[in-house]
């Protein structure tokens, strides 16, 4: 268990052009930590999590494990434990071997390697499957496998590249519980890679939401969903409406913004918001913390009901407001509610949040 | 056949429980360097630079020092001589470049033919056609033009067969120089055009050309809208090959007399003592060679559709028609017969008493002599022990260099790496005799590339030229089985802590072995077949089996030169038995031997 610190990382490949992979980032991972990196596909989360295991090296910036610099260090020397995205069993190795092969460098003799093996096996469900051969395994047990493999060098840090990808829903679920047990019980680092905003949330001690190479945000899921930091990661963490806003007044952490209907809203936002009067705010707003009240109702936005459909849970509305879309997810509507209906939507100011665009 | 340290270091193993390293001292640093892998800036270079070294100094170079030698007396007065309109050079050049337009026509016919009529037709005999129509192309070149000067030449087997049989006074349909050059050209290249003609047939969905039928399109109509244009890539491909290997030829305008080609010129200028004539021919012959090269480069870049199949097997077409159904017997029949005489007529004449077969259609006297002979006279055993001796020396460093490029090319990123591709098939673009007369040309003196040594009229200058020849055999099957191979299977393992020596080595070399595997024996049987580099730089203590074929050809011992052939032949069949049975070794051996893939 070690902590892991990226200090302006910046990468940038020689046939990348100009714009850098990865951007200048600053991430501190607390030992024992399970840390994730989100974002959308082909914004540097592979780049980041290769640059800490070492098979890329950093174009500018450090990386420490605990206090080391390990920045240009060789992979097989970084005690690390990685789970590819395909796995990367290698094929001509027995699932016992797959497994050994770590310990088999670090030269563990045979009795201790084999018990182990054993252990890891076992604690992936896969006691007994030592002897298979890695094609007779389904995708499930071959990324336990793999996690096996990785675990069973009692690495450092786990990394873990969108180890989950490869599986159907069901199993994804399960195995994502899987995996965060494991992880807690063998007392690693986790650095885990993901595009799926369900599954970062679900896991992670904290999250690192990434864009175009560069960190937007870091904080614990909650954090990240109540109070993100740039209309991005409203957007990109569940559903969100960021609305712009005029700005009435301002204080050190709230805001206050008129609506179109004529209202005005105090809106909480982060302390160095550094919005003043006359400009426009960004209010961040999740559809369902917005009720739908009559469009006599002061205070109310009045809006025109443009599209509508009953999910059973709730129902989904995208209503129209001085040409602004907002959606709306409504557990309780007016009965005959229809298309074109002129409704007041109520916000909830408690769960709005000012963010930076 | 690893011959990659696999041991690791110590420094390599960092036992779990150790704490944490310190620092590393400037020493430490550049062996970390070295070992650090593929993530190392300076790693490719450290492996690329002996690689570069190597094919500068046994391709690039030595095709400077030919073009040196060429005009190191006269000056431009050699190339002159091909502007000449009454000169021998430049009527070679002329009938060389007619040999190969006709070889590509005629190979074109053949080969598109028995495509249409494999993939499209379904009648009997079918299976058993494809599966040996590979079979006189496997032979090697020398043994291949043999047999057909004994089927078909003169002196043949057919043209007196069929002459016994009408009682006419001479041989009938003998075939002599050019038209004899053409016979072998045509039976042992047809399977350029067959093998992409089927493969872009195979690959072409049927719809389509259902759906130019259905519009109300001709038969002929769809043939010239719909098929000719699909057809067309593969079949430019298969011309540029073919005509790049007529070009090449050297056996077949040997063995008919035909004296005025560039690789007839190259061997007599030598063999009269004329080096810088030889090499004028040289240098001509790998310019142009080159430039087809290039060609097939560009076209292969610029190729923008191929089969665009989506797994749907083309159907055959069944023949009902009674009439037809014999005619298709009788007609597989005969390709049967085609296909296997020249194997079948080298394993007669092999059990043919020597100088027994004078006039009559097929020899007179049968006996084990021959192979008694060569098995237990030392003087006729030494070109076997000769030919795999050195073909071995030349395979395995065909292996350690040819595996080693084939990773750099696939998976380092350095500078210069499309040169060093573009090097490798230089190696194979040239023909036989341009590589010898080019290794003539740099290693009749000393220079750094031989350690100052002068290597003609040595051993080592044999398998050096099968090394050069036969390398590209090796790389390109190496970097088929690579690309199979995931990346991350290495990173794997360098994460589990494996130097890259180690991580290349159990689990990257290995899981290529099947396919470097298929292209060494590949290497192998081809050094073993050698003869058109080797008849220009042997010896009599370093003649190979194919000098010593050609050799009793000349002194008409026909029965022992084919026994000879036929070793060589059943070597061929073990080794196509054996990369039939590695996993994959199928496929890297058809790689290997083809490079528009
Ligand atoms: N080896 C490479 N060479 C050049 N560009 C690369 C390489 N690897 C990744 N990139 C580029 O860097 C960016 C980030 O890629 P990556 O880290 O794989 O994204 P993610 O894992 O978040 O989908 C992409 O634009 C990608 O095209
Ligand atoms: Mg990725």
């Amino acid at each position: 268990m070690i902590d892991v610190t990226l200090e302006s990382v910046s990468k940038r490949f020689a046939r990348g052009g100009d714009t850098a992979a990865v951007d200048d980032v600053d991430i501190t991972i607390a030992a024992g930590e399970f840390f994730t990196l989100l974002g959308p596909s082909g914004c540097g989360k592979t780049t980041t999590l290769r640059m800490v295991a070492g098979f890329y090296f950093p174009t500018s910036g450090r990386i420490r494990f605990g206090t080391e610099d390990v920045t240009r260090r060789p992979p097989n020397k970084r005690d690390t434990g990685m789970v590819f995205q395909n796995y990367a069993l290698f094929p001509h190795m027995s699932v016992a071997q797959n497994v050994a092969y770590g310990l088999k460098i670090r030269k563990v003799n045979r009795a201790e390697s084999r018990r182990r093996v054993e252990e890891a096996l076992g604690q992936v469900h896969l006691a007994g499957y030592g002897d298979r051969r890695i094609d007779e395994l389904s995708g499930g047990q071959q990324q336990r496998v793999a996690l096996a493999r990785a675990l069973v060098i009692r690495p450092k840090t786990l990394l873990l590249d969108e180890p989950l990808s490869n599986l159907d829903a069901k199993l994804r679920e399960e195995t994502r519980t899987e995996i965060r047990r494991i992880q807690k019980e063998a007392g690693t680092t986790g650095i885990y890679v993901t595009h799926d905003q369900a599954e970062a949330m679900a896991m992670s001690d904290r999250i690192a939401v990434m864009q175009s190479g560069r960190v937007q945000q870091i904080g614990a899921p909650q954090e990240i969903y109540h109070r993100p930091a740039t209309s991005f990661v409203a957007r990109f963490i569940g559903r969100s409406n960021v609305l712009t806003l005029p700005v009435l007044a301002a204080t050190r952490e709230t805001v206050t913004v008129g609506l179109p209907g004529g209202g005005e809203i105090v809106v909480p936002g982060p302390a160095d918001h550094g919005l003043s009067q006359g400009e426009t705010a960004l209010v961040s707003v999740r559809p369902e913390h917005i009720g739908l009240t009559s469009t006599t109702d002061p205070g109310a936005l009045p809006g025109r009901v443009v599209d509508l459909e009953f999910t059973g849970m709730a129902t989904n509305l995208v209503v129209d407001t001085a040409g602004e879309q907002v959606q709306v997810a409504a557990v309780e509507v007016p009965a005959g509610i229809a298309v074109g209906d002129q409704v007041g939507l109520r916000l909830n100011r408690e769960r709005m949040w000012v963010v930076r665009p | 056949m690893s011959t990659i340290p696999a041991t690791p270091t110590p420094a390599t193993v960092a036992p779990v429980t150790k704490d944490p390293t310190p620092p590393p001292g400037p020493r430490r640093r550049l062996a970390a360097r070295f070992v650090g892998g593929t993530g190392s800036r300076w790693f490719p270079y450290v492996l690329v630079f002996p690689l570069v070294l190597v094919l500068f100094g046994y391709v690039v170079q030595p095709m400077f020092a030919t073009f040196a030698e060429s005009v190191g007396v006269d000056g431009v007065e050699n190339y002159g001589s091909f502007l000449t309109s009454d000169g021998v050079a430049r009527s070679s050049l002329f009938t060389s470049l007619i040999i190969s337009a006709a070889s590509v026509l005629l190979c074109g016919i053949v080969g598109v033919a028995m495509a249409f009529l494999l993939k499209r037709f379904s009648f009997p005999g079918r299976k058993l056609i494809e599966a040996i129509i590979l079979v006189p192309a496997a032979l090697p070149p020398l043994i291949g033009a043999i047999s057909f000067q004994l089927l078909y030449s003169e002196t043949g087997i057919l043209p007196r067969g069929l002459q016994q049989l009408f009682g006419t006074e001479n041989p009938v349909l003998p075939f002599s120089g050019i038209a004899g050059v053409l016979v072998v050209h045509t039976f042992t290249m047809y399977p350029y055009f067959y093998l992409s003609a089927s493969a872009a047939l195979g690959g072409m969905d049927p719809s389509v050309e259902e759906a130019a039928y259905n519009l109300g399109a001709s038969r002929v109509r769809v043939w010239r809208t719909v098929l000719l244009p699909m057809l067309t890539p593969a079949l430019v491909s298969a011309s540029l090959l073919v005509f790049m290997t007529s070009l090449a030829s050297y056996t077949a305008p040997l063995l008919f007399g035909v004296d005025q080609t560039m690789t007839m010129q190259i061997y007599i200028n030598r063999t009269n003592g004329d080096l810088p004539m030889a090499s004028t021919y040289a240098s001509v012959l790998g310019v142009v060679s080159v430039l087809f090269l290039l060609g097939m480069r560009w076209y292969e870049g610029r190729r923008s559709y191929r089969s665009q199949s989506k797994g749907v097997a083309a159907h055959r077409r069944e023949i009902t028609n009674p009439l037809g159904k014999w005619l298709a017997l009788a007609a597989s029949l005969l390709a049967t017969a085609v296909l296997l005489a020249p194997v079948a007529t080298i394993a007669l004449v092999a059990f043919s008493a020597d100088g027994s077969w004078t006039t009559e259609v097929i020899p007179a006297q049968y006996t084990m002599q021959n192979f008694v002979t060569i098995f237990s006279e030392p003087r006729a055993f030494q070109p076997i022990l000769n030919s795999l001796q050195m073909s071995l020396i030349a395979t395995v460093a065909c292996v350690v260099v040819g595996v080693l490029i084939a990773y750099a090319v696939r998976r380092l990123n350095f500078r210069g790496r499309g040169l060093l591709d573009v090097a490798v098939m230089l190696a194979w673009a040239l023909p036989g005799t341009v590589v010898a007369i080019n290794l003539i040309s740099a290693f009749s003196t000393g220079n750094a590339f031989s350690f100052g040594q002068v290597l003609i009229g040595t051993f080592w200058i044999m398998p050096l030229a099968y090394f050069v020849r036969f390398l590209p055999l090796v790389f390109r099957s190496s970097s088929a089985a690579l690309a199979q191979l995931d990346p991350s299977l290495e990173e794997a393992a360098r994460n589990l802590g494996a130097s890259w020596w180690r991580a290349f080595g159990t689990v990257t070399l290995r899981l290529m072995l099947p396919g470097v595997l298929a292209g060494a024996l590949l290497a192998f049987v081809h050094g073993v077949g050698e003869f058109v580099a080797s008849v220009l730089i042997y010896t009599s203590e370093t003649a190979p089996i194919s000098v010593e074929i050609n050799n009793r050809m000349y002194s008409f011992e026909v029965g022992t030169a084919a026994a000879y052939g036929m070793l060589q032949v059943v070597l061929i069949f073990v080794v196509m038995v054996v990369s039939g049975r590695l996993e994959g070794g199928g496929r890297s051996t058809r790689e290997a031997a083809k490079w528009t893939a």
